[in-house]
């Protein structure tokens, strides 16, 4: 029997022929997921470069390297998705203008330089003295990364330092942009219900930051305990405040999109309703609602209401951030995959099950979400992720 | 001398400027091998266009009429066009639906295998008596603001010149976006080309004065298919005539050229 035809067999109600298959595959569920832990680490940072927030201080330098790990893997579920990767440079070299999808590059590439150029600045204080340490190949490599300049002067620093603030206030609406985006990608799909509504680019983007926040704590809890440092109490409460405000905001404004289908009852609301108490039950209500963003809060209120204990809010706090950053996992499939579960004859859905081993399968989705971490550890050996690492940076200014 | 200094001067001025073009030319002849090309105005993979001695197809607007109260689900059409394009098993460019409303208004509808076989079975899951029984042809409903062309990245689909919304191959990336956002289905990944695809109203055939092939497969005249610009065109008639007539989705706001005869509210 044809594959799809076994697809039929599960189906229920009526799907148009073509629906059968779900194009977007888990590789589309790991797109905005990673895009989105990049605009939200890098917002981390702009909390303290542009938002003057000084005890997020210690996390400066690291979310921006965080970012960048990420952000060097963003566009690879993409090209494993295409079906003609080798013709990706089109949507560079002759993007159709009407496209919701064909800007993205231009976000992508314009947002990675300025995160690029911000780490080199901030950092070049550390590579220069890594540049007049090191010999042979490693002193070119760390020459080139220095930009040839080992002028650390009190006026270059100063330069530096404007520069640096300039990144940061034009990185803020970059990423918000990047991400925002990436919503209005899904958003502006009239044709399936799920994901035409002006609220999917600020649900996009509030749970990018909630992911890029989660992220940075269970990162760097976690780089603590390893390195043995102590963790700084301060910086982590406020990572948990901004963490659990975004949240609340973003779970807010997931439940009021629902709540407002379900209200208005459009001739739309019996395949929505259908799709989330039907092949989405589980993923939806049990998973991304229930469990993945009913404990969060819940572990929210118990860390608000004991402001002083430092040793529970560093037990807690990783916790609710893996827990968070799997409530976005999740809110990206329920998006990604839900919304092609519905067929557009309003009258029917299938299932969707990834293999393990297939082209654009769970394996391989493992894979690129480790690869963050490796590109992360690689960047590690350049860049110090911590301040008292080196002292040769910009005082006042980070990592 | 100064006759001398003069002559060199000029050849080093020739020399420059053959340089000069030397260099331009290789360097826009090299940008013209990286940079893609546009969009193809005539999807030139498309056999047999641009053989024509004349544009035929100018001065013309085509609309295709299904006439719902004709056709009878044989499949004839869908056989014709899976032979016109050898479209793979479990995908279909065209495809027909049967609809079952029984006296509580409750609706059934299936297409067992796009309808490709007939419907050769009853429906026996159906414990009412039945009020209303129809078949629906589906294919692209070729839209005056398609979705479609809006979206895709690259241009790869395209509206031609001639009201025909078409897909190069050659530059499509296989994205997915078109199939996401078309309303009524009618595209799917070609899992051998790995390209969007979708009927065409058989444009090829179209361009040589021919009708689209499911429309001369059709025993019942059920598909029909012509220019709304001649007034003596069935088309014509048809839309001009007060008939109950109405395109699919038509709250999509996608202005489809294709329009039903004889189409119920409860069809999607």
């Amino acid at each position: 029997m044809h594959v799809l035809a076994e697809i039929a067999a599960t189906a229920s109600g009526y799907v148009f022929p073509n629906d059968l298959q779900v194009h977007w595959t888990l590789m589309i569920v790991l797109y905005p997921y990673i895009t989105g832990i990049v605009a939200g680490a890098f917002i981390v940072s702009s909390m303290y470069h542009v938002f003057h927030i000084q005890t997020l201080k210690p996390l400066a330098g690291f979310s921006l390297l965080f970012a960048l790990a990420f952000l060097t893997c963003a566009t690879v579920p993409l090209l494993v998705h295409l079906g003609q990767p080798g013709r990706a440079m089109s949507m560079f070299l002759t993007p159709n203008p009407t496209s919701a999808m064909a800007g993205f590059g231009y976000f992508y590439a314009a947002y990675g330089l300025i995160l690029i150029l911000e780490i080199f600045f901030i950092y070049r204080p550390t590579l220069v003295a890594r540049h007049q340490a090191a010999k042979g190949l490693k002193r070119i490599f760390y020459l080139v990364m220095s930009m040839a300049s080992d002028n650390l002067s009190a006026e270059a620093l100063e330069l530096d330092r404007r520069i640096i603030r300039f990144l940061s206030v034009v990185g803020v609406p970059m990423a918000c942009a990047l991400h925002g985006y990436v919503g209005f990608i899904f958003g502006g799909v009239k044709a399936n219900p799920l994901w035409a509504t002006p609220l999917m680019p600020i649900i996009f983007l509030l749970s990018a930051c909630v992911s890029g926040i989660a992220g940075i704590i269970l990162a760097y809890v976690f780089l603590m305990k390893v390195s043995r440092r102590p963790i700084d109490p301060r910086c982590m409460r406020t990572c948990v405040k901004f963490l659990g405000g975004f949240f609340i905001l973003n779970f807010s404004f997931e439940m009021l999109e629902v709540f407002t289908h379900g209200y208005m009852a459009t001739s739309h609301w019996p395949a929505l309703h259908g799709l989330l108490w039907g092949p989405l039950y589980n993923s939806y209500w049990i998973g991304q609602v229930l469990v993945l963003s009913g404990l969060p809060l819940i572990l929210m209120g118990v860390l608000q209401l004991t402001k002083n204990r430092h040793a529970l809010v560093n037990v807690l706090a990783p916790v609710m951030a893996a827990l968070i950053l799997l409530q976005v996992l999740f809110m990206r499939w329920n998006v990604v995959i839900g919304g092609q579960l519905m067929s557009k004859s309003g009258r029917g859905s299938v299932f969707y099950q990834p293999a393990w081993l297939e082209k654009e399968g769970i394996l391989l989705a493992v894979v690129i979400m480790v690869f963050p971490i490796m590109v992360l550890y690689l960047l590690g050996k350049i860049f110090p992720f911590w301040q008292d690492d080196k002292q040769s940076t910009i005082r006042g200014v980070a990592p | 001398m100064d006759e001398m200094t003069r002559l060199r001067s000029e050849i080093d001025l020739d020399r420059r400027g053959f340089i000069k073009k030397v260099l331009s030319g290789a360097i826009g002849g090299s940008l013209l091998l990286v940079l893609p090309q546009g969009s193809a105005l005539i999807a030139q993979q498309l056999a047999g266009v641009g053989d024509e001695k004349e544009p035929y197809l100018n001065g013309k607007k085509f609309a295709f009429v299904v006439d719902i109260t004709n056709c009878i689900g044989c499949g004839t059409c869908c056989v014709a066009d899976k032979n016109e394009y050898q479209v793979p098993d479990g995908h279909f460019r065209t495809w027909i639906e049967r609809y079952l409303i029984d006296d509580q208004d409750n609706v059934y509808v299936d297409s067992p295998n796009g309808g490709l076989d007939g419907f050769l079975t009853g429906r026996d899951d159906i414990p009412n008596p039945l009020r209303d029984t129809f078949f629906v042809p589906k294919l692209c409903n070729m839209c005056e603001k398609s979705s479609c062309v809006q979206v895709c990245p690259v241009g790869a689909t395209f509206r031609s010149p001639d009201g025909f919304v078409l897909i190069d191959e050659k530059r499509c990336v296989g994205c997915s976006y078109c199939v996401q956002a078309c309303p009524y289905s009618v595209r799917f990944i070609n899992p051998v080309k790995k390209t969007a695809e979708k009927c065409t109203w058989c444009y090829h055939r179209v361009r040589k004065g021919m009708q689209p092939a499911c429309v001369d497969a059709c025993p019942t005249q059920a598909r029909i298919f012509g220019d709304l610009n001649d007034k003596q065109s069935e088309v014509y008639k048809l839309l001009h005539e007060p008939q109950v007539i109405s395109v699919l989705k038509p709250d999509m706001g996608n202005e489809p050229s294709l329009h039903y005869l004889g189409l119920r509210r409860e069809v999607t």
